[in-house]
Protein backbone atom coordinates (compact mmCIF):
# COMPACT_ATOMS: atom_id res chain seq x y z
CA UNK A 1 0.00 0.00 0.00
CA UNK A 2 1.78 3.34 -1.05
CA UNK A 3 0.34 6.80 0.81
CA UNK A 4 -0.31 8.68 -2.50
CA UNK A 5 -1.49 12.07 -0.26
CA UNK A 6 2.22 11.79 0.95
CA UNK A 7 3.99 11.43 -2.45
CA UNK A 8 5.90 14.28 -4.52
CA UNK A 9 8.02 13.80 -7.48
CA UNK A 10 11.53 13.68 -5.35
CA UNK A 11 10.36 11.43 -2.90
CA UNK A 12 8.64 9.14 -5.67
CA UNK A 13 11.67 9.36 -7.68
CA UNK A 14 14.17 7.99 -4.68
CA UNK A 15 11.28 5.21 -3.98
CA UNK A 16 11.69 3.78 -7.64
CA UNK A 17 15.30 4.38 -7.57
CA UNK A 18 15.35 2.38 -4.21
CA UNK A 19 12.86 0.13 -5.64
CA UNK A 20 10.38 0.44 -2.77
CA UNK A 21 7.88 0.07 -5.34
CA UNK A 22 7.89 0.13 -9.49
CA UNK A 23 6.66 2.14 -11.60
CA UNK A 24 3.38 -0.29 -12.38
CA UNK A 25 2.64 -0.75 -8.73
CA UNK A 26 2.44 3.41 -8.54
CA UNK A 27 0.12 3.29 -11.30
CA UNK A 28 -1.91 0.53 -10.16
CA UNK A 29 -2.77 2.79 -6.96
CA UNK A 30 -3.94 5.65 -9.24
CA UNK A 31 -5.64 3.22 -11.46
CA UNK A 32 -7.44 1.81 -8.40
CA UNK A 33 -8.30 5.54 -6.77
CA UNK A 34 -9.73 6.74 -9.98
CA UNK A 35 -11.84 3.57 -10.15
CA UNK A 36 -12.98 4.29 -6.66
CA UNK A 37 -13.58 7.88 -6.93
CA UNK A 38 -14.23 9.43 -10.33
CA UNK A 39 -16.96 7.73 -11.83
CA UNK A 40 -18.40 5.58 -9.01
CA UNK A 41 -18.65 6.08 -5.28
CA UNK A 42 -17.90 10.23 -4.84
CA UNK A 43 -18.48 10.76 -8.51
CA UNK A 44 -15.99 13.20 -9.06
CA UNK A 45 -15.65 13.43 -13.11
CA UNK A 46 -12.64 15.07 -13.33
CA UNK A 47 -11.30 12.46 -16.13
CA UNK A 48 -12.85 12.45 -19.63
CA UNK A 49 -10.64 9.42 -20.34
CA UNK A 50 -8.01 7.03 -18.73
CA UNK A 51 -5.64 5.70 -21.26
CA UNK A 52 -5.69 2.18 -22.07
CA UNK A 53 -2.10 1.79 -22.55
CA UNK A 54 -0.66 2.48 -18.85
CA UNK A 55 0.69 -0.52 -18.30
CA UNK A 56 2.84 -0.32 -21.17
CA UNK A 57 4.26 3.26 -20.20
CA UNK A 58 5.12 1.86 -16.94
CA UNK A 59 7.15 -0.67 -18.34
CA UNK A 60 8.94 1.89 -20.67
CA UNK A 61 9.54 3.91 -17.68
CA UNK A 62 10.42 0.90 -15.67
CA UNK A 63 13.30 0.12 -18.10
CA UNK A 64 15.05 3.74 -17.63
CA UNK A 65 15.56 3.30 -13.91
CA UNK A 66 17.06 -0.14 -14.94
CA UNK A 67 19.29 1.05 -17.20
CA UNK A 68 20.05 4.00 -15.43
CA UNK A 69 18.67 6.42 -17.79
CA UNK A 70 16.03 7.78 -15.09
CA UNK A 71 15.28 11.62 -14.82
CA UNK A 72 13.25 12.92 -12.07
CA UNK A 73 10.34 12.68 -14.56
CA UNK A 74 10.47 9.30 -15.23
CA UNK A 75 7.44 7.43 -14.10
CA UNK A 76 5.78 10.33 -12.82
CA UNK A 77 1.74 9.87 -13.56
CA UNK A 78 0.68 13.05 -15.06
CA UNK A 79 -2.79 13.74 -16.54
CA UNK A 80 -3.56 16.32 -18.86
CA UNK A 81 -6.22 19.20 -19.24
CA UNK A 82 -8.68 18.44 -22.66
CA UNK A 83 -7.16 21.54 -24.71
CA UNK A 84 -3.47 19.86 -24.33
CA UNK A 85 -2.87 17.39 -27.75
CA UNK A 86 -1.09 14.42 -27.22
CA UNK A 87 -0.34 12.63 -30.62
CA UNK A 88 -3.14 9.84 -31.36
CA UNK A 89 -5.07 10.35 -28.53
CA UNK A 90 -8.41 11.79 -28.37
CA UNK A 91 -8.26 16.00 -27.20
CA UNK A 92 -11.90 17.42 -27.19
CA UNK A 93 -11.77 20.57 -25.28
CA UNK A 94 -14.41 19.16 -23.40
CA UNK A 95 -16.79 20.35 -26.13
CA UNK A 96 -19.14 18.17 -28.32
CA UNK A 97 -17.96 19.78 -31.52
CA UNK A 98 -14.49 18.28 -31.12
CA UNK A 99 -15.81 14.79 -30.11
CA UNK A 100 -13.75 12.25 -31.51
CA UNK A 101 -11.31 14.48 -32.66
CA UNK A 102 -7.67 12.61 -32.33
CA UNK A 103 -4.45 14.70 -31.76
CA UNK A 104 -1.94 14.65 -34.99
CA UNK A 105 0.74 15.98 -33.34
CA UNK A 106 2.08 16.22 -29.53
CA UNK A 107 1.97 19.77 -27.89
CA UNK A 108 5.27 20.63 -27.21
CA UNK A 109 4.86 20.64 -23.38
CA UNK A 110 3.73 17.19 -23.89
CA UNK A 111 6.99 16.41 -26.35
CA UNK A 112 8.89 17.66 -23.09
CA UNK A 113 7.27 15.38 -20.93
CA UNK A 114 8.06 12.50 -22.80
CA UNK A 115 11.39 12.90 -23.42
CA UNK A 116 11.24 12.49 -19.48
CA UNK A 117 9.36 9.58 -19.62
CA UNK A 118 6.10 10.41 -17.68
CA UNK A 119 3.53 8.11 -17.42
CA UNK A 120 0.22 10.13 -19.05
CA UNK A 121 -2.48 8.33 -17.27
CA UNK A 122 -5.59 10.30 -19.03
CA UNK A 123 -7.14 13.70 -20.23
CA UNK A 124 -9.36 15.97 -17.97
CA UNK A 125 -12.47 17.58 -17.68
CA UNK A 126 -12.68 21.08 -18.33
CA UNK A 127 -15.49 23.86 -19.25
CA UNK A 128 -15.64 24.21 -22.85
CA UNK A 129 -12.93 25.48 -24.42
CA UNK A 130 -11.65 26.55 -21.39
CA UNK A 131 -14.37 29.06 -21.00
CA UNK A 132 -15.75 29.15 -17.40
CA UNK A 133 -15.07 29.12 -14.08
CA UNK A 134 -16.89 26.16 -12.60
CA UNK A 135 -16.31 23.18 -15.31
CA UNK A 136 -20.08 23.33 -15.34
CA UNK A 137 -19.87 24.32 -18.98
CA UNK A 138 -17.97 21.06 -19.75
CA UNK A 139 -19.99 18.93 -22.49
CA UNK A 140 -19.87 16.25 -20.34
CA UNK A 141 -21.02 17.24 -17.13
CA UNK A 142 -19.39 19.00 -13.89
CA UNK A 143 -16.48 18.11 -12.32
CA UNK A 144 -17.04 18.06 -8.42
CA UNK A 145 -14.87 19.33 -5.94
CA UNK A 146 -13.52 16.63 -3.72
CA UNK A 147 -13.88 18.87 -0.27
CA UNK A 148 -17.45 18.64 -1.35
CA UNK A 149 -18.71 17.13 -4.01
CA UNK A 150 -22.09 19.41 -3.81
CA UNK A 151 -19.91 22.31 -4.98
CA UNK A 152 -18.63 23.21 -8.00
CA UNK A 153 -14.00 21.89 -8.45
CA UNK A 154 -13.56 25.19 -10.28
CA UNK A 155 -12.84 26.12 -13.44
CA UNK A 156 -11.61 25.99 -16.49
CA UNK A 157 -8.74 23.25 -15.05
CA UNK A 158 -11.29 21.75 -12.75
CA UNK A 159 -10.74 18.27 -13.23
CA UNK A 160 -6.73 18.92 -13.64
CA UNK A 161 -7.31 20.44 -10.03
CA UNK A 162 -10.03 17.81 -8.48
CA UNK A 163 -7.19 14.85 -9.87
CA UNK A 164 -4.32 16.00 -7.86
CA UNK A 165 -7.23 16.62 -4.76
CA UNK A 166 -8.01 13.32 -4.87
CA UNK A 167 -4.91 11.69 -5.48
CA UNK A 168 -6.19 10.64 -8.56
CA UNK A 169 -2.77 11.89 -10.70
CA UNK A 170 0.44 13.54 -8.44
CA UNK A 171 0.98 16.58 -10.90
CA UNK A 172 -1.88 17.61 -13.85
CA UNK A 173 -1.09 20.10 -16.22
CA UNK A 174 -3.59 23.11 -17.07
CA UNK A 175 -4.35 26.25 -19.04
CA UNK A 176 -4.71 29.45 -17.62
CA UNK A 177 -6.87 32.71 -18.89
CA UNK A 178 -8.08 34.37 -16.97
CA UNK A 179 -7.37 32.33 -13.68
CA UNK A 180 -8.14 29.35 -15.17
CA UNK A 181 -5.30 27.18 -13.52
CA UNK A 182 -5.41 29.26 -9.65
CA UNK A 183 -9.17 29.13 -9.14
CA UNK A 184 -9.77 25.94 -8.97
CA UNK A 185 -6.54 24.96 -7.49
CA UNK A 186 -7.64 27.53 -4.23
CA UNK A 187 -10.73 25.41 -4.62
CA UNK A 188 -9.95 22.28 -4.33
CA UNK A 189 -6.91 23.35 -1.88
CA UNK A 190 -3.72 22.24 -4.41
CA UNK A 191 -0.55 24.76 -6.14
CA UNK A 192 -1.58 25.90 -9.05
CA UNK A 193 1.08 28.19 -11.16
CA UNK A 194 0.22 29.86 -13.98
CA UNK A 195 3.24 30.88 -15.69
CA UNK A 196 4.78 34.35 -17.26
CA UNK A 197 3.04 34.29 -20.42
CA UNK A 198 5.28 33.24 -23.48
CA UNK A 199 7.40 31.40 -20.90
CA UNK A 200 5.95 28.13 -21.83
CA UNK A 201 4.93 26.69 -25.15
CA UNK A 202 1.27 27.46 -26.72
CA UNK A 203 1.80 25.15 -29.25
CA UNK A 204 -0.33 22.12 -29.42
CA UNK A 205 -2.51 24.00 -26.57
CA UNK A 206 -6.25 24.43 -28.08
CA UNK A 207 -6.43 28.30 -28.15
CA UNK A 208 -9.07 30.49 -25.95
CA UNK A 209 -7.53 33.95 -26.17
CA UNK A 210 -4.02 33.50 -27.66
CA UNK A 211 -2.78 37.17 -25.81
CA UNK A 212 -3.70 35.86 -22.79
CA UNK A 213 -3.63 31.74 -22.88
CA UNK A 214 -0.36 29.93 -21.08
CA UNK A 215 0.25 26.36 -19.81
CA UNK A 216 0.84 25.43 -16.56
CA UNK A 217 1.10 23.22 -13.42
CA UNK A 218 -0.63 21.92 -10.98
CA UNK A 219 -0.06 19.92 -7.90
CA UNK A 220 0.25 19.52 -4.06
CA UNK A 221 3.40 21.34 -3.31
CA UNK A 222 5.02 24.08 -4.51
CA UNK A 223 8.30 22.04 -4.97
CA UNK A 224 6.28 20.03 -7.50
CA UNK A 225 4.83 22.49 -9.55
CA UNK A 226 8.16 24.22 -10.24
CA UNK A 227 9.95 21.22 -11.13
CA UNK A 228 7.53 20.73 -13.78
CA UNK A 229 7.44 24.26 -14.71
CA UNK A 230 11.60 23.74 -15.57
CA UNK A 231 10.51 21.15 -17.58
CA UNK A 232 7.65 22.49 -19.29
CA UNK A 233 9.57 25.87 -20.22
CA UNK A 234 11.37 27.16 -22.72
CA UNK A 235 11.60 28.99 -26.32
CA UNK A 236 9.78 27.46 -28.65
CA UNK A 237 9.80 27.77 -32.91
CA UNK A 238 6.72 26.93 -32.84
CA UNK A 239 5.39 29.65 -30.48
CA UNK A 240 6.43 33.05 -31.76
CA UNK A 241 5.27 34.58 -28.80
CA UNK A 242 7.55 32.72 -26.57
CA UNK A 243 10.74 34.54 -24.86
CA UNK A 244 14.73 33.79 -24.37
CA UNK A 245 14.05 32.81 -20.55
CA UNK A 246 17.69 33.61 -19.91
CA UNK A 247 16.43 37.70 -19.19
CA UNK A 248 14.79 36.10 -16.09
CA UNK A 249 18.15 34.48 -14.84
CA UNK A 250 18.34 34.16 -11.15
CA UNK A 251 21.05 35.80 -8.56
CA UNK A 252 20.86 36.82 -5.48
CA UNK A 253 19.62 40.28 -6.32
CA UNK A 254 16.19 38.54 -6.87
CA UNK A 255 15.69 37.27 -3.66
CA UNK A 256 12.48 38.26 -2.21
CA UNK A 257 12.46 40.98 0.77
CA UNK A 258 8.87 42.93 0.37
CA UNK A 259 5.43 42.20 -0.50
CA UNK A 260 3.07 44.55 -2.07
CA UNK A 261 -0.50 44.53 -1.15
CA UNK A 262 -3.01 47.00 -3.27
CA UNK A 263 -5.05 47.58 0.01
CA UNK A 264 -7.57 50.09 -1.85
CA UNK A 265 -8.40 47.05 -4.36
CA UNK A 266 -9.27 45.21 -1.25
CA UNK A 267 -11.33 47.60 0.65
CA UNK A 268 -13.43 48.46 -3.00
CA UNK A 269 -15.96 46.20 -4.48
CA UNK A 270 -13.92 43.46 -4.93
CA UNK A 271 -17.04 41.66 -3.33
CA UNK A 272 -14.75 39.50 -1.03
CA UNK A 273 -15.96 36.96 1.67
CA UNK A 274 -15.22 38.59 5.10
CA UNK A 275 -13.36 35.04 6.05
CA UNK A 276 -11.48 34.95 3.04
CA UNK A 277 -10.60 38.30 3.34
CA UNK A 278 -9.30 36.95 7.31
CA UNK A 279 -7.39 34.28 5.89
CA UNK A 280 -5.64 36.70 3.74
CA UNK A 281 -4.74 39.08 6.57
CA UNK A 282 -3.62 36.06 9.09
CA UNK A 283 -1.57 34.61 5.89
CA UNK A 284 0.29 37.81 5.80
CA UNK A 285 0.84 38.21 9.56
CA UNK A 286 2.57 34.72 9.35
CA UNK A 287 4.57 36.19 6.87
CA UNK A 288 5.69 38.75 8.01
CA UNK A 289 6.59 37.74 11.69
CA UNK A 290 7.63 33.95 10.62
CA UNK A 291 8.80 34.63 7.35
CA UNK A 292 10.59 38.03 7.81
CA UNK A 293 9.22 39.58 5.06
CA UNK A 294 8.53 43.35 4.82
CA UNK A 295 4.60 43.71 4.00
CA UNK A 296 4.23 47.32 2.16
CA UNK A 297 0.90 49.18 1.03
CA UNK A 298 1.24 49.58 -2.54
CA UNK A 299 -1.08 51.59 -5.49
CA UNK A 300 -2.17 49.92 -8.37
CA UNK A 301 -4.43 52.45 -9.53
CA UNK A 302 -6.20 50.69 -12.47
CA UNK A 303 -6.46 47.30 -11.41
CA UNK A 304 -10.45 47.90 -10.64
CA UNK A 305 -10.88 47.69 -14.17
CA UNK A 306 -9.26 44.75 -15.10
CA UNK A 307 -12.09 42.50 -15.43
CA UNK A 308 -13.78 45.09 -17.31
CA UNK A 309 -10.86 44.93 -19.41
CA UNK A 310 -10.47 41.00 -19.63
CA UNK A 311 -14.41 41.01 -20.57
CA UNK A 312 -13.50 42.87 -23.54
CA UNK A 313 -10.37 41.63 -24.99
CA UNK A 314 -11.14 37.94 -24.22
CA UNK A 315 -14.30 37.27 -26.05
CA UNK A 316 -12.93 39.32 -29.31
CA UNK A 317 -10.12 36.66 -29.21
CA UNK A 318 -12.41 34.45 -28.88
CA UNK A 319 -14.85 35.04 -31.37
CA UNK A 320 -11.51 34.96 -33.95
CA UNK A 321 -10.20 31.63 -32.87
CA UNK A 322 -13.44 29.71 -32.15
CA UNK A 323 -13.79 30.54 -35.97
CA UNK A 324 -12.03 27.51 -37.01
CA UNK A 325 -14.36 25.38 -35.75
CA UNK A 326 -16.90 24.71 -38.73
CA UNK A 327 -17.43 20.94 -39.37
CA UNK A 328 -14.87 21.65 -42.81
CA UNK A 329 -11.73 20.71 -41.43
CA UNK A 330 -11.93 18.41 -38.09
CA UNK A 331 -14.52 17.27 -35.41
CA UNK A 332 -18.16 17.08 -35.76
CA UNK A 333 -20.29 18.37 -38.23
CA UNK A 334 -24.34 18.81 -38.47
CA UNK A 335 -25.39 18.63 -41.90
CA UNK A 336 -27.40 21.45 -43.32
CA UNK A 337 -28.98 22.96 -46.60
CA UNK A 338 -26.04 24.40 -48.15
CA UNK A 339 -22.27 25.30 -46.99
CA UNK A 340 -23.76 27.87 -45.09
CA UNK A 341 -26.29 26.02 -43.19
CA UNK A 342 -23.24 23.30 -42.25
CA UNK A 343 -21.46 26.01 -41.06
CA UNK A 344 -24.79 27.56 -38.80
CA UNK A 345 -26.14 23.99 -37.62
CA UNK A 346 -22.79 22.64 -36.93
CA UNK A 347 -21.50 26.12 -34.39
CA UNK A 348 -25.33 26.34 -33.44
CA UNK A 349 -25.71 22.93 -32.37
CA UNK A 350 -22.43 21.80 -30.98
CA UNK A 351 -20.89 24.73 -29.07
CA UNK A 352 -22.23 25.56 -25.81
CA UNK A 353 -24.54 28.42 -24.59
CA UNK A 354 -20.97 29.93 -22.81
CA UNK A 355 -18.83 29.49 -25.98
CA UNK A 356 -21.59 31.22 -28.23
CA UNK A 357 -22.33 33.82 -25.57
CA UNK A 358 -18.33 34.86 -25.84
CA UNK A 359 -18.10 34.70 -29.79
CA UNK A 360 -21.69 37.12 -30.21
CA UNK A 361 -19.83 39.49 -27.28
CA UNK A 362 -16.27 39.57 -29.43
CA UNK A 363 -18.34 40.29 -32.63
CA UNK A 364 -20.09 42.89 -31.15
CA UNK A 365 -16.89 44.08 -29.27
CA UNK A 366 -14.99 43.61 -32.59
CA UNK A 367 -17.37 45.32 -35.05
CA UNK A 368 -17.23 48.27 -37.29
CA UNK A 369 -18.35 51.64 -35.34
CA UNK A 370 -17.97 49.88 -31.52
CA UNK A 371 -14.19 48.86 -31.54
CA UNK A 372 -13.26 52.05 -30.81
CA UNK A 373 -14.88 52.11 -27.44
CA UNK A 374 -14.84 48.80 -26.20
CA UNK A 375 -11.54 46.63 -27.86
CA UNK A 376 -9.47 49.89 -28.57
CA UNK A 377 -9.96 51.23 -25.23
CA UNK A 378 -9.67 47.90 -23.30
CA UNK A 379 -5.93 47.71 -25.09
CA UNK A 380 -5.08 50.79 -23.91
CA UNK A 381 -6.32 50.26 -20.26
CA UNK A 382 -4.15 46.81 -20.28
CA UNK A 383 -0.96 49.05 -21.19
CA UNK A 384 -2.08 51.35 -18.03
CA UNK A 385 -2.06 47.55 -16.07
CA UNK A 386 0.77 46.95 -17.32
CA UNK A 387 2.88 50.35 -16.47
CA UNK A 388 0.94 50.51 -12.71
CA UNK A 389 2.37 46.56 -12.31
CA UNK A 390 6.28 48.40 -13.55
CA UNK A 391 5.92 50.79 -11.35
CA UNK A 392 4.82 48.95 -8.56
CA UNK A 393 7.46 46.08 -8.77
CA UNK A 394 10.23 48.97 -7.99
CA UNK A 395 8.84 49.15 -4.59
CA UNK A 396 8.30 45.37 -3.83
CA UNK A 397 9.71 42.30 -4.92
CA UNK A 398 6.46 40.06 -5.01
CA UNK A 399 2.63 41.09 -4.66
CA UNK A 400 0.17 39.16 -2.64
CA UNK A 401 -3.75 38.72 -3.24
CA UNK A 402 -6.50 35.89 -2.36
CA UNK A 403 -6.99 34.17 -5.13
CA UNK A 404 -10.67 34.29 -5.50
CA UNK A 405 -12.99 35.98 -3.49
CA UNK A 406 -14.89 32.86 -2.15
CA UNK A 407 -14.41 29.61 -1.29
CA UNK A 408 -15.74 26.61 -4.09
CA UNK A 409 -19.65 27.82 -4.90
CA UNK A 410 -22.40 25.21 -4.84
CA UNK A 411 -22.77 23.46 -8.48
CA UNK A 412 -25.91 25.30 -10.19
CA UNK A 413 -25.13 28.71 -7.51
CA UNK A 414 -23.66 31.08 -10.53
CA UNK A 415 -26.60 30.83 -13.15
CA UNK A 416 -25.99 34.53 -14.16
CA UNK A 417 -23.06 34.83 -16.11
CA UNK A 418 -21.87 38.07 -14.89
CA UNK A 419 -21.92 36.57 -11.52
CA UNK A 420 -20.22 34.10 -12.68
CA UNK A 421 -17.43 36.37 -14.30
CA UNK A 422 -17.00 38.22 -10.73
CA UNK A 423 -15.06 35.52 -9.71
CA UNK A 424 -12.19 36.28 -11.81
CA UNK A 425 -11.43 39.60 -10.21
CA UNK A 426 -8.39 39.07 -8.34
CA UNK A 427 -6.67 36.66 -11.18
CA UNK A 428 -7.12 37.98 -14.60
CA UNK A 429 -4.99 41.16 -13.96
CA UNK A 430 -1.94 38.89 -14.02
CA UNK A 431 -3.26 37.49 -17.75
CA UNK A 432 -3.66 41.04 -19.08
CA UNK A 433 0.13 41.94 -17.67
CA UNK A 434 1.61 38.69 -18.43
CA UNK A 435 3.13 38.12 -15.05
CA UNK A 436 3.65 35.14 -13.42
CA UNK A 437 1.03 34.30 -10.51
CA UNK A 438 1.00 30.85 -8.36
CA UNK A 439 -2.04 30.06 -5.65
CA UNK A 440 -0.74 28.35 -2.70
CA UNK A 441 -3.44 26.51 -0.03
CA UNK A 442 -3.86 29.22 2.57
CA UNK A 443 -6.07 27.40 5.25
CA UNK A 444 -9.87 26.72 5.35
CA UNK A 445 -13.21 28.16 6.10
CA UNK A 446 -16.11 26.02 7.43
CA UNK A 447 -19.65 25.72 5.49
CA UNK A 448 -22.47 24.05 5.84
CA UNK A 449 -19.85 21.69 8.21
CA UNK A 450 -17.39 21.28 5.49
CA UNK A 451 -14.08 22.56 5.33
CA UNK A 452 -13.43 24.79 1.79
CA UNK A 453 -9.81 25.13 0.97
CA UNK A 454 -8.65 28.96 0.94
CA UNK A 455 -5.66 29.85 -1.89
CA UNK A 456 -3.30 32.47 -1.42
CA UNK A 457 -2.08 34.40 -4.82
CA UNK A 458 1.43 35.78 -5.65
CA UNK A 459 2.31 37.49 -8.53
CA UNK A 460 5.48 38.16 -9.55
CA UNK A 461 7.87 40.41 -12.56
CA UNK A 462 8.00 39.09 -15.80
CA UNK A 463 9.93 35.60 -15.87
CA UNK A 464 10.42 35.65 -11.99
CA UNK A 465 8.83 32.50 -11.39
CA UNK A 466 11.67 31.37 -8.69
CA UNK A 467 10.12 34.42 -6.65
CA UNK A 468 6.80 33.20 -6.50
CA UNK A 469 8.68 29.36 -5.88
CA UNK A 470 10.71 30.48 -3.17
CA UNK A 471 7.89 32.75 -1.05
CA UNK A 472 5.51 29.90 -2.33
CA UNK A 473 8.48 26.80 0.01
CA UNK A 474 8.79 29.34 2.92
CA UNK A 475 5.01 30.15 3.16
CA UNK A 476 4.34 26.08 3.15
CA UNK A 477 6.70 26.26 6.31
CA UNK A 478 4.86 28.39 8.28
CA UNK A 479 1.16 28.44 7.09
CA UNK B 1 -30.27 45.50 -27.96
CA UNK B 2 -33.17 43.33 -29.56
CA UNK B 3 -33.64 40.07 -30.22
CA UNK B 4 -32.90 41.35 -33.74
CA UNK B 5 -29.43 42.86 -32.92
CA UNK B 6 -28.32 38.83 -31.43
CA UNK B 7 -29.56 37.45 -34.75
CA UNK B 8 -27.53 39.69 -36.75
CA UNK B 9 -24.54 38.62 -34.39
CA UNK B 10 -25.43 35.29 -34.63
CA UNK B 11 -25.50 35.01 -38.76
CA UNK B 12 -22.06 37.40 -38.52
CA UNK B 13 -20.62 34.42 -36.47
CA UNK B 14 -22.54 31.78 -37.98
CA UNK B 15 -24.29 30.43 -35.29
CA UNK B 16 -27.57 28.91 -35.31
CA UNK B 17 -29.60 30.30 -32.21
CA UNK B 18 -32.85 28.65 -30.97
CA UNK B 19 -35.28 31.02 -29.90
CA UNK B 20 -34.68 30.76 -25.78
CA UNK B 21 -31.24 31.20 -26.99
CA UNK B 22 -31.92 34.15 -28.51
CA UNK B 23 -34.19 35.55 -25.32
CA UNK B 24 -31.62 34.79 -23.23
CA UNK B 25 -28.40 36.64 -24.93
CA UNK B 26 -30.68 39.59 -25.52
CA UNK B 27 -30.91 40.09 -21.76
CA UNK B 28 -27.45 39.15 -20.17
CA UNK B 29 -25.29 40.59 -23.14
CA UNK B 30 -26.80 43.99 -22.49
CA UNK B 31 -25.61 43.22 -18.62
CA UNK B 32 -21.93 42.51 -19.85
CA UNK B 33 -22.02 45.51 -21.91
CA UNK B 34 -23.13 47.28 -18.79
CA UNK B 35 -20.67 46.26 -16.90
CA UNK B 36 -17.30 46.91 -19.18
CA UNK B 37 -18.38 50.35 -19.63
CA UNK B 38 -16.69 51.68 -16.67
CA UNK B 39 -13.91 51.23 -18.96
CA UNK B 40 -14.74 54.58 -20.60
CA UNK B 41 -14.17 56.50 -17.37
CA UNK B 42 -10.58 55.73 -17.40
CA UNK B 43 -8.66 58.38 -18.87
CA UNK B 44 -5.92 57.13 -21.44
CA UNK B 45 -3.10 59.37 -23.03
CA UNK B 46 0.52 58.67 -24.17
CA UNK B 47 1.20 56.17 -22.22
CA UNK B 48 -2.13 54.09 -22.47
CA UNK B 49 -1.68 54.21 -26.22
CA UNK B 50 -1.14 51.00 -28.22
CA UNK B 51 1.83 51.82 -30.19
CA UNK B 52 3.28 52.52 -26.46
CA UNK B 53 3.37 48.78 -25.98
CA UNK B 54 6.33 46.52 -25.72
CA UNK B 55 4.40 43.95 -28.30
CA UNK B 56 5.89 43.42 -31.51
CA UNK B 57 5.22 41.47 -34.18
CA UNK B 58 8.04 38.27 -34.63
CA UNK B 59 8.92 36.68 -38.09
CA UNK B 60 10.57 34.24 -39.71
CA UNK B 61 11.98 32.84 -42.64
CA UNK B 62 9.53 31.09 -44.47
CA UNK B 63 11.98 27.94 -45.30
CA UNK B 64 13.28 24.53 -44.26
CA UNK B 65 9.10 22.69 -45.23
CA UNK B 66 8.91 19.30 -44.15
CA UNK B 67 8.61 16.85 -46.49
CA UNK B 68 5.45 17.09 -48.32
CA UNK B 69 2.52 14.58 -48.63
CA UNK B 70 4.19 13.81 -44.64
CA UNK B 71 1.15 14.89 -42.91
CA UNK B 72 -1.55 14.41 -45.15
CA UNK B 73 -3.24 11.00 -44.35
CA UNK B 74 -3.48 12.09 -40.13
CA UNK B 75 -4.90 15.47 -40.82
CA UNK B 76 -7.37 14.65 -43.52
CA UNK B 77 -8.85 11.20 -41.51
CA UNK B 78 -9.96 14.07 -39.23
CA UNK B 79 -12.07 15.75 -41.59
CA UNK B 80 -16.08 15.02 -41.41
CA UNK B 81 -15.93 14.23 -44.91
CA UNK B 82 -13.36 13.90 -47.80
CA UNK B 83 -12.90 12.51 -51.13
CA UNK B 84 -10.11 11.77 -53.89
CA UNK B 85 -7.29 13.08 -51.06
CA UNK B 86 -9.39 16.66 -50.79
CA UNK B 87 -11.99 17.77 -47.85
CA UNK B 88 -14.93 17.82 -49.21
CA UNK B 89 -17.60 20.91 -48.72
CA UNK B 90 -20.93 21.70 -50.35
CA UNK B 91 -20.59 23.98 -53.61
CA UNK B 92 -20.63 27.68 -53.11
CA UNK B 93 -21.94 28.92 -55.93
CA UNK B 94 -25.27 28.19 -57.59
CA UNK B 95 -25.73 27.25 -60.77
Amino acid sequence: MINLSELTIKKTHEHFKNGDFTVQELVNEYKKVIEEKDKKGQKINAYREVFDDLDQQAKIAQEKFNDGSASLMTGIPIAVKDNILIKGRKSGASSKILENYTATYDATVVEKLKKEGVVFLGRLNMDEFAMGGSTENSAYGVTKNPHDTSRVSGGSSGGSAAAVAMNGALITLGSDTGGSIREPASFCGIVGLKPTYGSVSRSGLIAMASSLDVIGSLAKTTGDAEIVFNVIKGKDPLDSTTVDLNSGADSETDKVKTIGIPRDFLKGDAGIDERVLKNFEESLEKLEKEGSYEIKDIELPNIDKSLAVYYVLMPAEVSSNMARFDGVKYGSKVDGEDLLGDYLNTRGQLLGQEVKRRIILGTYVLSAGYSDEYYNKAWQVRNLLRSDFEKAFKDVDIIALPTVPMPAFKIGEKSDPLQMYLADIFTVTANLTGNPAISIPSGFMTEEGKELPIGLQFIAPHLKEQQLFEVGKKFETIR
Amino acid sequence: MKKSDIQHLATLSRLSLTDEEIEMYSKDIPKILAFVDQLKSVKTDKEGRIENSSDRNVFREDEEPHESGLHTDAILKQAPKTRDGYVEVKKTLNN
